[in-house]
């Protein structure tokens, strides 16, 4: 029988949890506190405790390092091209600037695109805070060998 | 200048004072995901060239149209952040925009021999990210923004510094010591601008001057000041605030040294300026006192001192760092006159001061790239064994001491002439015995490289000559054709240095 199965047990269990709840955090984020940072931050902290639980070995398996590598570039690329999107999407017929959010819907009344914008630029936020949280965790705990399951 | 301004259509005109920094910013993650450095390096070279196209176009743009006020996302100043291009930091935009892509040029030689092929790409991508850094701070109206960037730039800095380790393991210490005081520096600016937003409840800068100046200067903004002077001293390597910079520069890998000492203080050095004169006003009496007791002696003592230090260094690249910290005490007596005519000199040093340390770093680096030679006496000989290299350094040395022929006297004689102008006679004997000094520095690795011998080689043979990579020495040589060509044709740079003095200080 494998040791610490309670902890493993409870963390299977909480492991979605966290994730979905690090979701509503980040679509909150324009009504209430949240956003992309705190959910990033979450989000990467499922990924964490799986490693505590499982070891560093299944969690590089669940989440490839290449993958935050690329994650953290990805969630840039999606913040900056928001702005750039708005530079060729002409709202209303005149010419906007840079992150002008309001280019991203014809509804001006309503502000819908600034909803959006800043639902798409969070979500750059959570891509990159999320990688980067990871990133420096596999930097540290990479360092040292897993202890084995008999020293517990 | 017309020309310059219908340089790019005008749909990309009207966005270029956001696509300067944006620009850079996306290409750093795009050179993040590629597999090679070599890749990495050419979204690096397209990048810098089209910063460069985009520097040129703002300059044609300022000079034809006045100042531009670009509204990001819209909002409008001061609500929200502005980016404001105006005579004073064209010549930055410039500086950063052409420098840099010089030194992107130098990389790939330069990068393929010190940094791990696993590594190279992402080092790229640090580099992106402290040139969109540079450039953000130059280009932006809003003092929390001119924070947020020094900071982009600082930290992507940290890394690349620490980068050099593949070479030499102390890049690491010299690198987290400038982390530690770097932030420092960060946290007492931040702080300074936290009590200006107290004061006058704006962060935009043109709209913090106007409230200053209607509300007058209390106790919050003499702190507020003196918090800013700190900080931003220290990103400048401002005199006793300097030591985390010798290290930095004789550690970091050549290319980072090259780029850093010619744009990263003086981008420093221009928020200083903005701060100093365009948010409180030079002629309120604790600014005016700061000009005489402060930036002043700081900077004569900073020409003394230093340039002792660097006499005495074994380092060859510690050595020029020491000089790098002796001209910006050039630029902070400039500073320090409190006169139009000081505050252009010092400009103008400050552009010219890039031209030399550019061609200096890059000729070391290609002295250390066929070589590996680093410290002062393993220079011997290389005038007969790299000959373009060691002409193109002497003719940026000669630049360094202020020879005439060269742009160095240039910006040494407008120094001068704002002096007497100003009837400060101690100041003019201060730098001629600086002046004297860098000669002697000059003259310790001149005579390395061209009164010794090359070291014999294996057998007796005396080495062969070695020629630097074209991709080396064509931005070296052209730097150092600049610094004499500049000579001869000083009235560009001349013209921008009065022009951005006048942009802060009014009058013609």
């Amino acid at each position: 029988m494998s040791p610490h199965l309670i902890l493993r047990v409870v963390s299977k269990l909480l492991i979605p949890m966290i994730v979905v709840f690090g979701f509503y955090v980040q679509f909150h984020g324009d009504f209430g506190p949240g956003g992309g940072f705190q959910a990033g931050v979450i989000i990467a902290v499922a990924v964490i405790l799986y490693a505590l639980i499982f070891g560093m070995e299944e969690a590089r398996r669940a989440v490839p390092p290449a993958v935050v590598r690329y994650g953290a570039a990805l969630g840039v690329l999606i913040y900056a091209s928001v702005g750039v999107a708005t530079l060729f999407m002409n709202g209303a017929g005149e010419p906007l600037n840079f992150l002008d959010y309001d280019a991203l819907h014809p509804d001006q009344g309503q502000h819908t695109g600034q909803h959006y914008g800043i639902l798409l630029v969070e979500l750059g936020v959570l891509t990159t805070v999320a990688s980067v949280m990871l990133a420096i965790f596999y930097a540290f705990a990479g360092r040292v060998p897993d202890i084995p399951d008999e020293e517990w | 200048m017309d020309m310059l301004a219908s340089l790019l259509p005008a749909g990309i005109a009207v966005h270029a004072p956001a696509l300067i920094v944006v620009i850079p910013l996306i290409m750093a993650a795009v050179a993040a995901f590629m597999p090679k450095g070599l890749w990495a390096w050419g979204v690096t070279l397209v990048t810098a060239i089209a910063v460069a196209v985009l520097s040129l176009n703002i300059l044609g743009q300022v000079s034809t149209g006045g100042v531009i006020s670009y509204a990001m996302g819209g909002w409008l100043p001061p609500a929200g952040i502005e980016l404001r291009v105006d005579m004073l930091n064209v010549p930055l935009l410039l500086l950063v925009g052409i420098v840099g892509l010089l030194c992107v040029i130098y990389a790939l030689p330069s990068v393929a021999d010190e940094i791990a092929k696993k590594q190279q790409a992402l080092f790229y991508s640090a580099f992106l990210v402290c040139f969109a850094g540079l450039l953000g701070v130059t280009i932006t109206g809003d003092a929390f923004n001119v924070f947020v960037f020094l900071e982009i730039s600082s930290i992507s800095t940290y890394t690349i510094i620490a980068m050099g380790a593949g070479k030499d393991r102390r890049a690491l210490t010299a690198s987290y010591n400038y982390l530690v005081l770097g932030t420092i520096g960060a946290t007492f600016f931040v702080i300074g601008v936290g009590f200006l937003y107290m004061a006058t409840g704006t962060l935009n800068i043109a709209d913090m001057a106007a409230v200053l100046e209607q509300n007058g200067h209390d106790r919050v903004t003499q702190a507020a000041f003196a918090f800013i002077v700190v900080g931003l001293g220290l990103k400048a390597a401002m005199f006793p605030l300097h030591v985390w910079l010798p290290n930095a520069y004789a550690f970091a890998p050549n290319f980072v040294t090259a780029f850093l000492a010619s744009t990263a203080t003086k981008v420093a050095f221009y928020a200083l300026i903005r701060f100093v004169f365009s948010v409180f006003h030079p002629e309120v009496n604790f600014v005016a006192m700061s000009f005489t007791w402060l930036f002043a002696v700081v900077g004569v003592v900073a020409m003394m001192v230093a340039s002792m230090q660097a006499v005495f260094q074994t380092d060859a690249r510690r050595l020029l760092a020491y000089s790098s910290v002796a001209q910006v005490g050039y630029m902070m007596l400039g500073l320090g006159m409190g006169t139009a005519a000081g505050l252009s000199a010092s400009m103008l040093h400050l552009m010219n001061h890039a031209l030399m340390k550019g061609a200096l770093f890059m000729a070391l680096g290609a002295f250390a790239l066929n070589f590996g030679v680093r410290r002062v006496k393993d220079l011997a000989g290389l005038g007969q064994t790299m000959p373009a290299s060691s002409a193109a350094f002497t003719v940026a040395s000669l630049s360094l001491v202020g020879v005439p022929l060269t742009v160095g006297f240039t910006s040494k004689w407008y120094l001068v002439t704002a002096a007497l102008e100003r009837g400060w006679w101690w100041a003019v004997a201060a730098l001629m015995i600086s002046s004297l000094l860098a000669l002697a520095y000059v003259a310790r690795l001149l005579s390395a490289i061209w009164m010794e011998t090359p070291p014999a080689g294996k057998a007796g043979i005396a080495p062969a000559r070695r020629l630097a990579p074209w991709m080396v020495l064509a931005p070296m040589s052209l730097l150092a054709f600049a610094n004499i060509y500049f000579f001869f044709h000083a009235d560009p740079l001349v013209g921008l240095a009065r022009a951005a003095a006048n942009a802060v200080m009014g009058g013609n």
